[in-house]
């Protein structure tokens, strides 16, 4: 199809566009995990020696291990939550025909749409009059809102691709709901729940402007980072940053893999018979 | 019996508020009420250092009268319009390069790894421009070393917009590349046949077609970009005050939230209007 199209521009015009782009992405990822192993203090193109010092310094400190629970304290229960309401709407979206049904999809897809720091702070106001304030409980609670329609787009998108009748078949069949749920449409959503929860995992790690009006003195390891930003040029940030990128770097992609094979397999099935 | 059938229907109904009570009710709570939290508290007052709910317009009179306000509201706003602009141009080719010049199998590949950034940390990358940018890092170093100025590229539009790139390039690069990629292939080759020409093509089939996507892809980034705040204070370095970060020190400053819940109000019709004018535009019919 594309070998008869001639293009606008010679094919190396484009592909550098791509190379550019690639680039201008992944080099500050790929800095980060270079400068975290060299023995300088200020980063800079001639490293005199490499070490693994900041590591050691990293992991002996104690407001980043106390940080680091926080973060994964609070990524464990955003994913938790956000995993089962993302998945919940969706299905009664599609199992149940209800009053107001389109209303609770647009209200899941409006808080990407409220700048972060309108949303941090309506949470700060919202939480100090609840005297929740400063507390762990008040980030998952707003990383719950931010993550769920990530999760919800996820999950929705995998059940359009189950006949609607499959479930109704196993009930005439004298399946009750909770089985026709476990057995036929669990089964088939599985990848996407999975992809749902790294996702959300991932969206909660990376999330600093909440956690920082929020959180108060619970810091998480952005909000770390965030601090470290405002002073002097600190080279841990780089074994921070190195770390976060493999953690949420293999999240998303696990999560890509996930659903990847998943609508693979669900095209081979269609096919077959 | 007919108590049995009312508990079966009591049952069908517990089941399926199971699954559809559960988002809303915590959208509600903690989405709805916040931002109608919000709306209400640009009204309250502030008396004796103390937040007190009221029905007042002095923090609206206020924040309206202030001219630094606007200035500041007009330069965020050119500045994320004109990054959003250069981001979808820089953006468009490789875009063209994913839906047209690479086979579908790895399409999806190369934008997995497009959009795989926009999860990870964000503040570090930030952090590694600043590096990059700053007096001694490694562009100016770069561009010592060809008999250029070795200055620091920080604080300037430069490096603001390298901040704002690596924020909405990944949602850029998906959303061009799908509307690219759903271009009828049919349409072009009919083109061709006639006798366009490749440029005719681009011009006259591939953009027009692909205009919706492309036009989402540069809303989207002015968005991004128009709430960001970090690159704006760490790249821009206070050169270019921006609405977020007149908000952030409005909140962390202490008690003046009824002024920043009114610049939070301005923000949020601001990118409601544009969000709306833009989308009208982008799926209008042809010929209007």
């Amino acid at each position: 199809m594309n070998t008869h199209l001639k293009h606008a521009l010679p094919a190396w015009v484009w592909f550098t566009g791509l190379m550019l782009v690639f680039v201008i992405l992944y080099a500050p990822i790929q800095s980060a995990l270079v400068f975290s192993f060299s023995a300088d203090r200020f980063p800079s193109l001639d490293i005199t020696r490499f070490s693994t010092k900041w590591y050691a310094q990293v992991f002996a400190d104690a407001r980043v291990l106390e940080a680091l629970k926080n973060s994964l304290t609070i990524a464990l229960s955003t994913a938790l939550v956000a995993t089962t309401l993302g998945f919940a709407a969706p299905y009664a979206d599609f199992r149940f025909r209800f009053f107001g049904q389109r209303m609770v999809l647009a209200l899941a897809l409006l808080p990407p749409t409220v700048p972060i720091v309108v949303l941090s702070l309506a949470m700060l106001a919202f939480f100090s009059r609840v005297g929740l304030s400063g507390t762990v409980g008040a980030i998952i609670v707003a990383h719950v809102v931010v993550a769920t329609p990530f999760a919800m787009a996820i999950c929705r998108l995998r059940l359009e691709q189950l006949p609607q009748e499959y479930e109704t078949a196993a009930q005439n069949l004298g399946a009750t709901p909770g089985q026709a749920l476990r057995l036929i449409v669990l089964p088939h959503a599985a990848p996407a729940i999975g992809a749902a929860a790294l996702i959300t995992f991932a969206v909660s790690l990376d999330e600093y402007a909440i956690a920082w009006f929020v959180g108060g003195l619970e810091q998480t390891v952005p909000v770390t980072v965030l601090n470290t930003l405002q002073g002097q040029v600190d080279p841990t940030i780089h074994v921070i940053g190195t770390l976060a990128f493999a953690a949420t770097l293999s999240l998303v992609f696990a999560a890509q893999l996930l659903l990847l094979r998943s609508t693979k397999s669900h095209k081979n099935k269609e096919v077959s018979p | 019996m007919s108590v049995l059938s009312a508990k079966l229907g009591l049952r069908r109904r517990g089941w399926f508020a199971l699954w559809a009570a559960p988002l809303p009710v915590w959208f509600a709570l903690f989405f709805l009420g916040p931002m109608l939290l919000l709306i209400a508290m640009s009204f309250w007052s502030v008396q004796n250092y103390r937040l007190t709910p009221d029905f007042s317009l002095s923090a609206w009179t206020y924040v309206l009268s202030l001219d630094f306000l606007w200035s500041t509201f007009w330069r965020s706003y050119g500045l994320s319009l004109l990054s959003a602009v250069l981001v979808s141009l820089l953006a468009f080719p490789a875009s063209y390069a994913m839906a047209f010049l690479i086979s579908p199998a790895r399409r999806l590949t190369f934008l997995g790894l497009a959009l795989a950034p926009f999860f990870t940390s964000y503040l570090v990358r930030i952090y590694s421009l600043q590096v990059f940018l700053g007096e001694g890092g490694v562009l100016p170093q770069l561009f010592h070393s060809v008999g250029l100025s070795g200055a620091s590229l920080l604080n300037s539009y430069t490096a603001l917009f390298l901040g704002h790139a690596t924020l909405t390039l990944p949602v850029v690069l998906v959303l061009q590349t799908l509307a690219l990629g759903n271009v009828d292939r049919t349409e072009m080759s009919a083109a061709v046949n006639l006798g366009a020409r490749p440029l005719q093509v681009l011009r006259h089939i591939i953009l027009p077609a692909a205009r919706p996507g492309l036009t989402l892809g540069v809303l989207f980034a002015f968005l991004l970009s128009y709430a960001e705040f970090v690159s704006a204070t760490y790249l821009g370095g206070g050169v270019f005050q921006t609405l977020p970060i007149l908000l952030t020190d409005l909140i962390r400053g202490g008690q003046q939230w009824p002024r920043a819940a009114v610049v939070s109000l301005l923000m949020m019709a601001v990118l409601l209007l544009t969000s709306l004018v833009t989308v009208a535009w982008a799926y209008r019919q042809k010929g209007n």
